[in-house]
């Protein structure tokens, strides 16, 4: 390879697509990581406090496309206060200034202003794609920018955002000359939109193939749309109460015979029976449907539904599909992957599915790899049986209402069932556990989960031991999070180098102390270590033997982060 | 019919369990009381603000006779960030219950034998002696009693109920809530055609 020239080399090297991959190539000798990082133009960054803008920008000189991830994933369960972080504008700001020739960004769990993404729109002659991800902090004034100055956008795709919405001007916004655009994606606006600006819009959008609307477009608006563009591979609707006259189903219909190559739908806040059955035509090519937001669909009117869905890959559906259901799933669709069931009433806790549901999708679905399953109850015997079902799991989240509840038949804790899980599953990647846990599942987990990369932690455990035989034993463990565990200082000093060797760990209501944090900063320095203080009784100075209600910490090159807020403490 | 339990009959009331043994309501309460010495955190007390909640909701409905709130599994305290969705997704599912609550729940009722059918709110009933008093007067027929084995005795019409999966039911089986979230039509059966549905299976 030495007598390769740069720019074979470096042609060679844009063959390797992946982020982890290239790491890699990079580490082989000085020469490759030069003409590496030169080269590289799409760069993840998994947490946007582990390095600094200017570091990125100088190994990544080429860099057109960014990822970025600000908030511990727990923020998205209101554990995290507002304004805690994850502000993007410093990159942007630093993008600009530096010319980089940005193309492609892609924020989760970030905070983004209308002036930034205003910056992003005047700064970047040639952006390309906006993705948001669960963001705040923007409101439809800066859609409005990004659609009145990237005249080569192809993608704004907005996918659970908290956005103030001042109404639908900024869809009017995209100039006549705008025909690039591919992917469109509203749904999570919840104002309403300037139809006719839509509808123009989609008319002379010839590459649109994805289009996710929001709940303000009715159908028959969606029906002329859909006649404008039957090329669409992914569909998002909005929301129908009431069931069309006869006119405007008839045309649904019709539009939807055109749409030969929809593979994949969503949306459906509400969906009247009758409107539902249109859908149908389209099923039996779709490879993904979500209907997690539809809690008005009936039980029956989903199995309808499913049953013609046999070339289904990946169902986010919400368990008033029931057991039932999941069984009606299983029997048909034989090519799923994921499935994701979300419950339909988190605020009474009475989840529809149950052990019958999991054993059912395990048993009929062989190409299963991925699962998030909320659920009533759990036992041992039913994920002893999953695990010998399904040994492919690669994702598996379960998630019992009442996070303590032990085996609904037995009553014991749910320790065997989750040990078959780890020690069937052996290329398990990520795992999140409930119901009632002792020491003992730890045990299983460091022993055979071998490729265990991230894990969520509630309510569970006995002693220090627990976590102990979690961070000995994940060699590949990268992220760690934990809430209202019995884990204290002896755990969390156990092995502080292991922290370098992961991305963060996140750990609430635990038993970890102020004192054992500081002693943790202390020998680490390359982590962060944050506390998050909410109460007023604590100060930095308070006694060490206080618990850390909240601790998050993170390996980083950039030091403690400058824009910590009060109730934020880096020690 | 349930709503008796709300009279807090409990000290009083005749059980098929023996005496001091655990009811499935303070087994839901106290998820920790099997657990033998250990160092685990217990859930915040979720025995006090359940049992706040309750009152609260048994005040505002403004009768003792919601039965729905005694025999249903006790409404969960809301433990932070659980269970673990995003807000956005909660925010979503709970936008959409108000939307339906504040809507109103309006059923079709029909009866054998009448020339049109006639719609109620189920939201304007407390229980189900109301609203088959409303039904009687609105119809112009008798019920009769109700019992949990032979279903309604001694009249000629029998009160049934489409529920969410289409399967059509006897009116009073489940508790109020549960029945007018899963109603979708009612409809007023001759005993005649009823028989089926009374008896016990």
């Amino acid at each position: 390879m030495n007598y390769f020239p740069d720019e074979v080399l470096e042609h060679i090297f844009d063959f390797v697509t992946s982020q982890r991959d290239r790491n890699s190539v990079s580490q082989v000798c000085k020469p490759w990581y030069k003409i590496e990082s030169s080269s590289r133009q799409k760069v993840f960054v998994g947490n946007c406090y582990a390095i600094s803008p200017e570091r990125v920008i100088e190994r990544f000189p080429g860099l057109k496309s960014i990822t970025l991830k600000g908030k511990p994933h727990f923020a998205d369960f209101n554990l995290v206060p507002p304004d805690w972080g994850g502000f993007v504008y410093p990159w942007i700001e630093a993008f600009a200034r530096n010319n980089l020739g940005l193309e492609e960004l892609k924020l989760k769990r970030m905070i983004i202003s209308d002036e930034c993404l205003e910056l992003i729109s005047r700064s970047f002659a040639n952006f390309k794609s906006l993705v948001l991800v669960s963001c705040e902090g923007f409101s439809t004034d800066g859609l409005a920018a990004i659609a009145s100055n990237c005249s080569f956008l192809r993608e704004l795709d907005l996918q659970e955002n908290d956005v103030e919405d001042h109404r639908g001007h900024w869809l009017s916004c995209f100039p006549d000359t705008c025909t690039s655009l591919v992917s469109l994606n509203f749904a999570c606006l919840k104002g309403d939109v300037n139809l006719a600006a839509l509808e123009r819009l989609v008319a002379r959008s010839p590459n649109l193939r994805s289009l996710r609307l929001n709940h303000a477009v009715p159908l028959d608006i969606l029906q002329k749309i859909l006649m404008r563009a039957p090329h669409l591979v992914d569909l998002g609707v909005g929301s129908y109460v009431h069931d069309p006259d006869s006119e405007t189903y008839n045309k649904l219909v019709t539009a939807l015979q055109k749409c030969k190559s929809v593979r994949s739908l969503s949306g459906f806040l509400e969906a009247a029976p009758q409107c539902l059955s249109a859908f149908h035509l389209i099923c039996p090519n779709l490879t993904s449907l979500n209907l997690s937001y539809a809690p008005g669909i009936h039980g029956t009117e989903l199995r309808k539904l499913i049953r013609h869905c046999r070339k289904l890959q990946r169902l986010w559906i919400l368990d008033c599909i029931g057991d039932e259901g999941l069984e009606v799933v299983a029997s048909t669709c034989k090519d799923l992957q994921e499935i994701r069931v979300f419950p339909s009433d988190p605020f009474v806790g009475n989840a529809a599915v149950t052990e019958v549901g999991l054993v059912a999708l395990s048993s009929g679905c062989p190409k299963l790899h991925s699962i998030l399953y909320f659920c009533q109850q759990m036992t041992n015997a039913a994920l002893i049986t999953v695990a010998k079902n399904r040994p492919n799991f690669t994702r598996f989240r379960l998630c019992i209402l009442d996070p303590t509840k032990p085996d609904a038949v037995t009553n014991q804790p749910l320790d065997e069932g989750f040990g078959a899980i780890v020690h069937s599953c052996k290329g398990l990647r990520r795992l999140s556990m409930s119901g009632r846990l002792t020491d003992k599942v730890f045990l299983y987990i460091g022993m055979y989960a071998e490729q265990l990369e991230m894990i969520s932690i509630a309510f569970a455990g006995d002693t220090d031991k627990g976590m102990q035989y979690l961070l000995n034993g994940c060699k590949k463990l990268r992220k760690l999070e934990i809430r209202d565990c019995p884990f204290g200082n002896a755990a969390l000093l156990m092995d502080v180098g292991k922290y370098e060797t992961m991305r963060s760990l996140w750990m609430s209501s635990c038993n970890v102390t102020l004192g054992g944090c500081k002693s943790l900063a202390k020998k680490m320095p390359m982590l962060n270590v944050e506390i998050i203080n909410e109460t007023d009784q604590m100060d930095i100075s308070a006694d060490d033997r206080q618990k850390a209600e909240k601790m998050f910490l993170y390996r980083t090159l950039a030091g403690r982060r400058k824009d910590a807020p009060e109730f934020v403490w880096t020690l | 019919m349930e709503f008796d339990r709300d009279l807090n009959l409990e000290a009083t009331e005749l059980r098929l369990g023996l005496p001091g043994t655990v009811t499935e309501q303070s087994e839901k309460q106290k998820p920790n009381s099997n657990a033998t010495k250990s160092n685990k955190r217990s859930l915040p007390d979720m025995n006090g603000e359940s049992e706040v909640r309750r009152e609260n909701s048994s005040a505002s409905s403004n009768d003792k006779k919601s039965h729905g709130q005694e025999t249903a599994p006790p409404i969960k305290t809301q433990v932070v960030g659980w269970p673990p969705i995003r807000s956005y997704r909660k925010n979503s599912l709970q936008a959409k219950k108000l939307e339906a609550e504040a809507a109103g729940l309006f059923v079709k009722v029909s009866m054998d034998g009448a020339p049109y059918l006639r719609k109620i709110d189920l939201k304007v009933y407390k229980g189900y002696p109301e609203l088959l008093e409303v039904l009687e007067e609105m119809f112009k027929f008798k019920v009769g009693e109700y019992s949990e084995r032979e279903g309604y005795n001694g009249s000629e019409h029998v009160p049934t109920y489409e529920d969410k999966d289409g399967d059509w039911m006897l009116v009073g089986d489940v508790p109020w809530e549960m029945f007018i979230n899963s109603c979708k039509r009612l409809r007023i059966m001759k005993e005649s055609e009823a028989r089926g549905l009374g008896c016990a299976v």
